[in-house]
C-alpha cells in the first residue's frame, strides 16, 4: 500500500511539474467550452428582423414599435411580400421574420385571440431559439399591457416556425459532447503517453525488476488521471451552468457516477494503447486518430448519427463516447434518471469490462 | 571464492522452435564482478531476464541469491538491483525525489529512506544538486546516481545491462571505481558490456554465442587458452563462429 502511495505521489509530480501538460489538462476544457459556447450561443443583439405587416392597423403598429424599442432587434424593413422572407434568410441578411395577418386588430378585439407568425432561421439553432424567445417575450409584454385594462383577456398567440432545422439539433448539445471529448483526450492520451514514456526512458524495466507488482503500475498510473479528470468534469459543469446558463436538470450525483464510469472506460483504452505501442508519438497518434476522431464523428454531438449510412450507424455503436454522450444529455438537458439510461449505462459497463480484460491480458503476455 | 549467489544448471529458454538460451550452466560467487559478454542476439538479454525473475525458463535449474527462478521470483526481485544503459531515472523529478521513489518501491521505511538518501547524496557529493531536477545533471552523474539507486535496498546482486553505453572513457573508468567499491562490500556485480577493456576489469567473464556459453573463465586464463594478447581477440575468435545475426 505504501508502495502504491509513493508511486501515485510520483505520478502527480510528473503531471504537476509539466507546465505544458497542465495547461492542456486544465486549459483545454475551458477553451473548448468557450469556443463552442460562444460560437453557438453568442449574445444576440441588434439582430436584423423582417416584418411583414399585412394588417397595418394600430395594434400591429404598436407591437412593431415595441419590437423596435427592444435592444435585441433591428427592423430591416417592413415588407409586403413573403418571397422577401425567403430571400432574406437565404442571403443571411435576416435572422427572424414576423408576419402579422390581415385583420390583426379586428380579430384580437372581436375574438380576443389572434395568431402572429414568427419564422426563424434554425440552421443556427441556438441563435434561433434565443431570438424566438426574445420576440415572444416582447409580444407577451404587449399582451399583458393590453390586459391591464381589458375585461376579457386578449391573447396574441405566437406561432413559431423553425426553418431549415425544425428539431433544433445541436442546441446545447455541445456541453455533453465537450465532456466526452475532454475526458477521452485527457484519459486516453495522457495515460497511454505516461505509460509509454516509462518504457521509452527505461524506467519501466527498473519497475518490472523491482518487487512492485506490474498491476500496481497500471493502477498507480490510473488514479491521478481519474482524479484530474473529475476536476475537469467539475470545471466543465461550472462553466456550463454559470457561463452558459445551461442548468443541470437531473441528478448531479448520477452525472458524476456516469462520468466516473466513462473515465474508467477511457483509462482502460489508454492502458490498452500503451501496452500495444512503444513510443510516445505512436501512442499519441493512435489516441488522436483512434479515439478522438471517432468521438467527434460518431458520438452524435457534431454530426447526427441518424443521417449516416447504415454501416456507419452500426460502427457508431462501438464508440463508448456515443453512449456517454447520450447519458450526459439525458441527465443534464432532459433531467432523466437512471431508469431512462440504464441500457446505455449497461452498454458502457460492458465495453469497459471487455477492454479491461483484453488490456490486462495483453499486459501479461507482454511481460512473459 | 566463497558463497554461490547465482547458480544455473542447463537453464534453457525456448520461444517456439527458437532456442534463445541453450543449457546455460554457470556459478557466480559473492562479491564477484562477473562479465556477461556476447554479440547482439546471442541470448544475453534472455538469460538476464531469467536471472532477474522476469521470464520463466523452459527447462533447467537456477537459483538467484538462493531463490528459485520458477517459484520465488518475488523474493528474487527483492534481493537484486538493476540498472540499464538508459540510466533509468525520472528526469522530471529531483535527485532526492528519485532516491525516495525507488527506495519507496523497495519498501524502505521512512527512517531508512531519510538516512539512506542523506548518506547517498553526501557520498556522491550531490549536496547542492539534491533538490534539482535530474534532467540537469551531466551524464556521468546520472549514471553514478542510477547505480547508487540500484544499490539502495542493499541487494545481494546488481545486474548492470550495458551500464556505460554512450559514456566517455574517463567517466567509464570512474564508474568502474564505484563498481569495485560495491564489490568490495560484498555485492555481486553481474554486468553485460560490449567494451572489451571493461571485460578486462571483471574477475571472470562468460561469452555467449548463439544461445550457448562458449567460454567461461578469468580474462587472463581466457587469453592464455586462446593464445592471444587481448580480450578483443578472444571475443572475435568466438563470435566469428556465430550463425545467428541480429
Amino acid at each position: 500500500m505504501k508502495q502504491l502511495l509513493v508511486f501515485i505521489k510520483k505520478e502527480f509530480a510528473h503531471v504537476l511539474r509539466d507546465r505544458k501538460t497542465l495547461l492542456i489538462l486544465f486549459g483545454m476544457p475551458v477553451v473548448q467550452i468557450l469556443i463552442f459556447g460562444f460560437a453557438l450561443t453568442n449574445e444576440v443583439k441588434n439582430s436584423k428582423i423582417l416584418i411583414v405587416d399585412n394588417a397595418k392597423d394600430i395594434v400591429s403598429q404598436r407591437l412593431i414599435t415595441q419590437l423596435e424599442a427592444s435592444r435585441y432587434f433591428e427592423i430591416e424593413k417592413a415588407a409586403r411580400n413573403h418571397d422577401q422572407i425567403e430571400e432574406g434568410f437565404k442571403a443571411g441578411k435576416i435572422k427572424l421574420a414576423i408576419v402579422f395577418p390581415a385583420n390583426f386588430q379586428n380579430e384580437l378585439l372581436h375574438q380576443n385571440s389572434v395568431q402572429v407568425q414568427i419564422l426563424a432561421d434554425a440552421s443556427d439553432p441556438n441563435n434561433a431559439t434565443t431570438l424566438i424567445n426574445y420576440a415572444s417575450s416582447v409580444i407577451q409584454d404587449y399582451q399583458s399591457q393590453l390586459n391591464q385594462t381589458a375585461t376579457v383577456p386578449y391573447r396574441i398567440i405566437p406561432e413559431m416556425r423553425m426553418l431549415y432545422n425544425p428539431q433544433l439539433k445541436g442546441a446545447h448539445n455541445f456541453v455533453p459532447g465537450v465532456m466526452a471529448l475532454v475526458l477521452m483526450l485527457v484519459c486516453v492520451m495522457m495515460t497511454a503517453v505516461s505509460i509509454v514514456k516509462e518504457k521509452e526512458t527505461g524506467t519501466m524495466e527498473v519497475l518490472l525488476v523491482s518487487p512492485f507488482k506490474p498491476i500496481l503500475v497500471i493502477l498507480a498510473k490510473a488514479v491521478p488521471y481519474l482524479l484530474l479528470s473529475l476536476i475537469n468534469v467539475v470545471s466543465i459543469l461550472l462553466l456550463s451552468v454559470f457561463l452558459l446558463d445551461l442548468p443541470i436538470h437531473g441528478s448531479i450525483l448520477l452525472l458524476f457516477a456516469e462520468s466516473t464510469l466513462f473515465i474508467i472506460t477511457c483509462l482502460t483504452l489508454g492502458i490498452f494503447i500503451s501496452v500495444k505501442t512503444d513510443s510516445q508519438q505512436t501512442a499519441m497518434l493512435i489516441s488522436l486518430m483512434g479515439m478522438l476522431l471517432p468521438t467527434i464523428l460518431f458520438s452524435g454531438f457534431m454530426f447526427p448519427i441518424e443521417n449516416m449510412p447504415l454501416p456507419l450507424q452500426i460502427i457508431s455503436n462501438i464508440v463508448p463516447s456515443k453512449w456517454f454522450y447520450i447519458i450526459v444529455k439525458s441527465i443534464m438537458i432532459k433531467g432523466l434518471g437512471i431508469a431512462a439510461i440504464w441500457k446505455e449505462t449497461l452498454i458502457l459497463v460492458g465495453i469497459t469490462s471487455f477492454l479491461l480484460v483484453i488490456s490486462l491480458k495483453s499486459f501479461k503476455i507482454r511481460l512473459s | 571464492m566463497s558463497e554461490t549467489v547465482i547458480h544455473a544448471e542447463n537453464l534453457t529458454k525456448r520461444f517456439g522452435d527458437f532456442v534463445a538460451a541453450n543449457a546455460l550452466t554457470l556459478e557466480v560467487y559473492k562479491g564477484e564482478i562477473f562479465g556477461f559478454l556476447g554479440a547482439n542476439g546471442a541470448g544475453k538479454t534472455t538469460a538476464m531476464r531469467m536471472f532477474c525473475g522476469l521470464s520463466i525458463p523452459t527447462s533447467g535449474k537456477a537459483t538467484i541469491a538462493g531463490y528459485d527462478v520458477y517459484r520465488q521470483t518475488d523474493l528474487i526481485k527483492k534481493n537484486i538491483g538493476y540498472m540499464s544503459q538508459k540510466f533509468s531515472l525520472y528526469e522530471d523529478l529531483t535527485v532526492l525525489e528519485n532516491i525516495r521513489f525507488f527506495g519507496g518501491i523497495y519498501e524502505l521505511s521512512n527512517a531508512q529512506l531519510k538516512s539512506k538518501s542523506d548518506e547517498l547524496i553526501t557520498q556522491l557529493g550531490l549536496q547542492h544538486e539534491a533538490k534539482k531536477l535530474v534532467s540537469g545533471l551531466p551524464l556521468g552523474w546520472k549514471q553514478k546516481l542510477s547505480f547508487s539507486v540500484a544499490l539502495l535496498h542493499q541487494p545481494k546482486i546488481v545486474f548492470l545491462d550495458e551500464p556505460t553505453g554512450g559514456v566517455d572513457p574517463v567517466t567509464r573508468r570512474q564508474f568502474w571505481d564505484l563498481i569495485y567499491d560495491a564489490a568490495d562490500k560484498g555485492v555481486t556485480i553481474f554486468v553485460t558490456t560490449h567494451y572489451m577493456d571493461e571485460a578486462e576489469y571483471c574477475n571472470r567473464i562468460s561469452i555467449m554465442v548463439d544461445g550457448k556459453i562458449e567460454a567461461l573463465d578469468s580474462p587472463g586464463n581466457l587469453k592464455k587458452h586462446f593464445q592471444v594478447d587481448s580480450m578483443h581477440e578472444v571475443f572475435y575468435q568466438l563470435a566469428r563462429g556465430a550463425k545467428r545475426g541480429e
